[in-house]
Parts: C-alpha cells; structure tokens; sequence
C-alpha cells in the first residue's frame, strides 16, 4: 500500500465538552502504518471522541479543534464522506445480510461488475482464512470469525484512517492474542493510521506503539 | 423533504380533530349555513334539555364509563403485581396479544352471545338446573349497562395489559420484585408499594384514552347498551341519522356536551389519582406487608383468565352460529349444521371484505409510512421529540369520536370532499397513526444506533442506510405495526359510517348494522368475519420474517428481544 501523500491523521487540540465539562483534549498526530493507543477509564470520552472522528457524535456535545486526514480537513463532511473505518467491542455484522453480504455492503460502488465484486469479496475471505463462508449466517460463526469478519468489512470499504473502540474486550482471553495480531499486522500492511482507545493495557502493549492516557 | 414529515403527521392527526370540533361547535350555536343556520342561537341547547332522558343518559355515560377503565386498571394492576416474571404471566402475555386485535364490536357480539338468556353460560346451566326455556331478564341491555360495562372490560384489559407490559422494564421491575420480597413485603403489596409508582406515570395516558373510549363508545353500547334510554353517543348518532336535518342542530350541541361529559370524567380520575397519590405515599411507609395474598392473588388470575376467556369463547360461539341449522335451548350444540347462509352471502361478504381494505390498505400504508418517516428524521438530526409531544400522539385517541366526526363530515362537505373514498381513508388515517406510531416507536428507538453508524463508515449514504439497514433489521416490527394499524381500521365505525355517509359498507358497518335484527346466524358471520383481516395481518408478520430470515438466525425474534 503506497503512503506517499500520506500524511495520516492529525488531531489538531481537540476538545470535546458536554454541558460545559470538558471530556477529552488531545493534540495528537498518528503516521500512516502507526499504531496510537489511547488509554483511560470509561466515561473520560474516548468514544466521544472517535464518534466525532467519524461525524456520528450528536449535536448536543461542544467541539473546537480540527481533524485532518491527509492533510484534508474532515469537520462539517458527512460521516460516509470521510474514508473513516471503525470497530467496535460488538462486531455489528448485519444479521439480515450473509457473510458474503456484509462485506459487499461496504465495497465501494465504483467496484463494477457482478463477478469481480464477488471476487473482491471472496479474496477478503480467503485473506482472514475463512474461504467457502460467502453464504453462511453471520449468527452461524464463532467468535473469532466474526471479528474478522468485521475487520475485513472495514477494509474492503477502503478506509484512510482506522479506529478501534475496545475492540478485543467481549473476546475470550485465548482469541484476543490471536485477533489482536490479525488486527494491527493488517492496519500496518494497509498502512491505515490507527487509533485505538482501550481500558486494558494489554491492548496497549500489543499494538507495540505511542501509549497515551487520558485522566 | 424529510424534516417535515413530523409536521405533515401531526396535521393529518390533529388538523381532522380541530376541523372537526369546529365543525361540531358551530352547529351547537345555531350556525350551519348549509342547512339555514346563520345566526347565533341557543335553540339546539334548549332543544337538547327538552329531550327525554336526557340526564339519565349522561349518567350511564359517565358512571359507566368511569366504572369500566376503574375495573379494567385495578384488574390489569392487580395481574400484573401478583404474577410478573411467572409462566402464568408468560402465558396471559401470549393470550393477551393476538385478543387486542379483536374489534370491539366482534368482542361485545361474542360476549353478548354468552351471557344473554339464552346464551351458551345459561345453556350450561340450564343442562343441571332443568330449564326448558330461557329465564326471562335483561342480562345483555340491561337498563344499567352492567353488559356494557362488561363488554368495555373484556377489550380494554388487553390494551392496557400491554401497556404496561411496555413500561415494566424502564422500571426494572423484576428487581425491584426481588428487593421488596427479601424486605419481607408480599408480592403484590410489594409490586404496589415501589413499581407502580414508576410506571403509573408511562400508562396514565393509554388509561385516560379507555376513560374517554368507553365514556364515548357508540359500537359496543349499540350492541350490548341499555336501549331506553341509550347512553349519550349512541342517542347523538340517532339524532345525526335522523331524516329530519334540524335534528343535526341539536345533535351537535350534544356532542359538544359528550365532550364535557369525557373531559368531567377525566377530572374525576385525576382527583383521584391526586387522592389516591397522597394516601398512598403514607400507605407505602407504614410498613405494612400483607405477606399472606395467595387468595388475591389466586382471585386476580381468576378474573384475568375470565376476562380472556370471554373475548376467546365469544369468537367460538360466533364461529358455531355462523354455521347453526335448527339450535333450541337448551341444546349446547346446533342439531345440525349448514354452510348455507355463508354461501348465499358470499358475494356480499367478498363485497364488504373488499371495501373494508380499500380504505384499510392505503390508511395503514401511509401511517406506516409517516411514522418511519418521522423515527427516521429522529434519528438524522440526532435527537427525540420532547416529552409533550407524545400527548399530541394521544389527541386522537382522547378526544371522544362523536364529538368532532360530525364537524368533520360538515368540514368535508365544504370543501366537496363528502362521501369519497379519499376523505374515509383520511379520516381513519386519524386514529391508525397514534396506534402505528405507539406500536414502531419504541423498537425503532432501540435499534442498536452503531449498527447505522457501522454502516454509514462504511461509505453508505444515510438513505442506503436506511433501505438496507434498518428497515430490514426492523422487517417483523414494520409488519407488525401494519397489522395492528389493520386491526385499528377494521374496527372503525363511527369514521367509516359518518365521513362516508352510509356509501361505504366495510364488515364493521355491516356487522353494527345486523345488532337490532337480532340475527344471530348473520351476526356470526359478520362478527367473524371483523377478525379475518387482524388476523391475517398478524399471521403475516409472524410469517413473513420467517420464511425472508430462515437462513438468518440473529434475525429470530428471540435474539431481536
């Protein structure tokens, strides 16, 4: 994945409030293929703040700062119009959709033709190693599966940035090693600037990046 | 385009309702152009008090009503304190659900062919008892509507059993349960002392609509309601279909008294709730636990399943009249059985089926349309309406039928709209929308909201979202609102008769129709066939999700909650 003119994403001091309490402030840059976790306890916004990364955040919360990808700025652009990928702790996949279904629904429209979407959508399978499950229920699959799943689903929307909301915390301690590194090898092949926030500093050490926590 | 879908569904509920009480309002002073009426008087009003009976017709309305929604309440109350979170409780849930879609019209005829002289209860009796013929009282039309009463309870404890049922989890009432238990208290002190007064304030609305339905009702009292006199609305129906038109005069200012008449009942219940508030607060310190309520709450299951029971038994035994040959009392079965009446009926039934959804079709449809449009709008600017708005959801629904229905036939008259399909359709429009937008809301609402925002990072626009999201995930919930809106337009009558001045004939009119000839083999099929369409909705929303999702377990209505 090429990163020339690639200059990641940059959170430019960033303030988040609600009824005139500050929630979070960072000031921060994440190079493409980087990994940047953010570390603090639950209700310090975190997921305000990756809400308001990918214009989903509700109106009744006070911003000021800037959000830059690439160099663009993201604020006032409607949430699909921003290239943001996100995961949360539920995998979210559409019960009404197959596998298959699930992550045709994030291709790009401008992938033409029937046979080469499907083809698309089939390499994404056999690249998270689940080849043959294009028609199965996603209600079918185990855990494990259904993360990667997930994780495919957000690529094959070709995103520019990727955010992580505690997304290893539902998973069982024996599948979150395995998840983990499935995760961060193909943010960094993709070359995706990544933020993570996270309440287990486990998570923390295995992205192997910058750690920062908030108070 | 959107953002003013509210607006649009709030006219089209409180634009007929206003119209309309104008509509009845000036004709109650006199003024009625169309028919002579251009100055002020109050002539109707004198004419109106110069009527027989008169106040023993506001009585039976008002004490009647008031007497219903106290039973149904205290009835609906009592069940749900001594038996939530047991199987009995389970199984009333899934009894209670398909009954609400009966109309109330096949619920009275039904129960009306019980408890009548020679109903099935005294051909039950009759077998130990020896009669040979039916004892002679009024049971159904009694002077002091006790059937009527009846009848009003049997329909009203579904609809507010579910009511509650929908605000017993925001009260967390399960563990509530277990604290007042392990404090000592007995089930249903316990349920009264700490949950009701949680969920009292989510049902008090749904209670004042029963207080102002059965305050009001025409339907149910023509059929099972004292005759001489009758109570109010069914007297101002008689005035408004009176051949003499200066009759129309005084029926509108005796529907502008019905009005005062729901708004005294709903003062009275409000006093009541005051009284009931401050004694109650003492109540619930006293520390009075009442451990030993086996037998109340024995009796409260009792009056529960009766109440079901009626509404079941009475679809049963329209069903065996529908098909009756030769039946003497106080045989329990017909001698002998015959398709015959269902098949000379046929075309009239295919007839009245037919128009039934023609006006059914395109109101349900466009309430279900509205509603989501405005969920959907809720849910693009990111915030609810405020807390007042549900009362004007409610509007319709507290503002008695045949105190603006009248006005509102006036209205349509004005604008050339009188008698057409398009006005009918609108005027039920007027009552689906309150109950499709109750039925859609809240599941609307609590739809995981990441699963919109997955989708809408994923590079989906808001309305592929919409189409491709959310209303699949809510495909069972959709039908269903459907059904019920389909129960709510089968079930008119007052709109159906009045706005179509008799041009349209649905199952409803029809069935209403046959109450006075008394017979009971026509009344059968008519009253069976008010439920044929309920029912196939429902079965619909049953079904459909089924086959569409067989291969989509997370779609299955346990994993949706």
């Amino acid at each position: 994945m090429p990163t020339k003119g690639k200059t990641g994403l940059e959170l430019r001091d960033v303030r988040i409030a609600l009824d005139g309490r500050e929630l979070v402030a960072v000031n921060l840059t994440i190079a493409p293929g980087e990994v940047v976790t953010l570390m603090g306890p639950s209700g310090s916004g975190k997921s305000s703040l990756l809400g308001h990364i990918c214009g989903t955040l509700p109106a009744q919360f006070d911003i000021s700062g800037q959000v830059l990808l690439d160099g663009v700025a993201l604020d006032g652009l409607a949430p699909q119009d921003r290239h943001v990928g996100i995961l949360f702790q539920d995998d979210l996949l559409f019960p009404h959709l197959s596998v298959g279904g699930n992550l045709a629904f994030a291709l790009p429209s401008g992938v033409k033709g029937k046979a080469n979407r499907r083809e698309q959508v089939e390499q994404a399978l056999i690249s998270a190693g689940m080849d043959g499950f294009y028609n199965r229920d996603p209600a079918t699959l185990s855990g494990g599966q259904r993360a990667r799943v997930a994780l495919m689903r957000v690529l094959l929307s070709e995103p520019c940035v990727l955010l992580l909301d505690e997304p290893f915390s539902k998973l069982d301690s024996e599948l979150r090693g395995q998840i983990r590194s499935f995760v961060f090898d193909l943010a960094r092949k993709n070359g995706l600037p990544t933020l993570m926030v996270t309440h287990d500093p486990e998570d923390g050490v295995a992205a192997g990046g910058r750690l920062i926590e908030l108070s | 385009m959107l953002r003013f879908i509210p607006i649009l569904t709030i006219v089209m509920m409180i634009g007929p309702v206003s119209a309309g009480l104008i509509g009845t309002l000036l004709p109650a002073f006199g003024i009625l152009p169309a028919l002579g009426g251009t100055s002020p008087s109050l002539d109707p009003w004198a004419a109106l008090f110069a009527q027989p009976g008169l106040d023993q017709s506001i009585v039976l309305s008002l004490v009647n009503g008031l007497a219903a929604t106290l039973i149904s309440v205290v009835i609906v109350l009592l069940f749900c304190a001594a038996w939530q979170g047991t199987p009995v409780f389970r199984l009333m849930q899934r009894l209670l659900s398909p009954i609400l879609s009966v109309p109330h019209a096949t619920a009275a005829f039904g129960l009306a062919f019980l408890i009548a002289p020679s109903g099935w209860i005294a051909r039950v009796i009759a077998q130990f008892a020896g009669w040979d013929r039916p004892v002679d009282i009024a049971i159904i039309q009694d002077p002091l509507g006790l059937a009527m009463v009846a009848g009003l309870v049997t329909k009203e404890i579904p609809f507010l059993f579910l009511m509650t049922l929908a605000a017993l989890p925001q009260a967390e009432t399960e563990r509530t349960a277990q604290i007042t238990a392990t404090l000592g208290y007995g089930k249903i002190t316990g349920w009264f002392k700490a949950s009701l007064p949680r969920i009292y304030p989510q049902i008090r609305l749904p209670i004042l609509a029963v207080l102002a339905y059965s305050t009001s009702v025409v339907d149910v009292a023509i059929i099972l309601g004292p005759t001489t006199p009758a109570p109010l609305a069914v007297r101002i129906l008689g005035w408004l279909s009176d051949p003499d038109l200066a009759y129309r005069f005084m029926a509108s200012s005796a529907a502008v008294l019905q009005l005062l008449i729901v708004i005294a009942a709903m003062g009275i219940w409000m006093l009541g709730e005051k009284v009931l508030g401050i004694t109650g607060r003492h109540w619930a310190e006293d520390g009075h636990r009442f451990k030993r309520d086996g037998g109340l709450r024995r009796t409260s299951a009792v009056l529960a399943v009766i109440a079901a029971g009626a509404v079941i038994l009475g679809l049963v035994i329209l069903l065996v009249w529908s098909i009756a040959g030769f039946w003497a009392f106080p045989d329990l079965l017909p001698r002998h059985f015959s398709f015959r009446l269902w098949v000379r009926e046929f075309d009239m039934i295919g007839a009245s089926l037919w128009t039934t959804l023609l006006i059914g079709v395109p109101a349900v449809l466009t309430a279900v349309a509205l509603v989501l449009g405005c969920l959907e709008n809720e849910v693009r600017i990111g915030h609810g309406p405020g807390r007042r708005a549900i009362w004007l959801i409610y509007v319709p629904l507290l503002v008695p039928q045949i105190s603006f229905m009248f006005g509102l036939q006036v209205f349509f008259t004005l604008i050339g709209m009188e008698r057409t399909l398009f006005a009918v359709v609108l005027a039920h429009l007027v009552f689906v929308l309150p109950y499709v937008f109750l039925s859609l809301s809240d599941p609307f609402r609590a739809l995981d909201p990441r699963y919109g925002q997955t989708a809408l990072c994923l590079g989906a626009s808001p309305t592929r979202v919409f189409w491709q999201v959310r209303l699949p995930l809510l495909t069972r919930t959709v039908l269903t609102a459907m059904a019920v809106g389909m129960a709510v337009t089968v079930g008119q009558y007052l709109p159906t008769l009045l706005i179509g001045a008799g041009r349209f004939a649905t199952v409803t009119t029809e069935a209403v129709a046959l109450a006075s000839g008394g017979d009971r083999r026509m009344i059968g099929i008519y009253g069976l066939l008010q439920m044929v369409l309920p029912f196939a909705g429902f079965a619909c929303a049953l079904l459909i999700p089924a086959i569409l999702f067989r291969h989509r377990r997370g779609m299955s209505a346990q994993s949706k909650g």
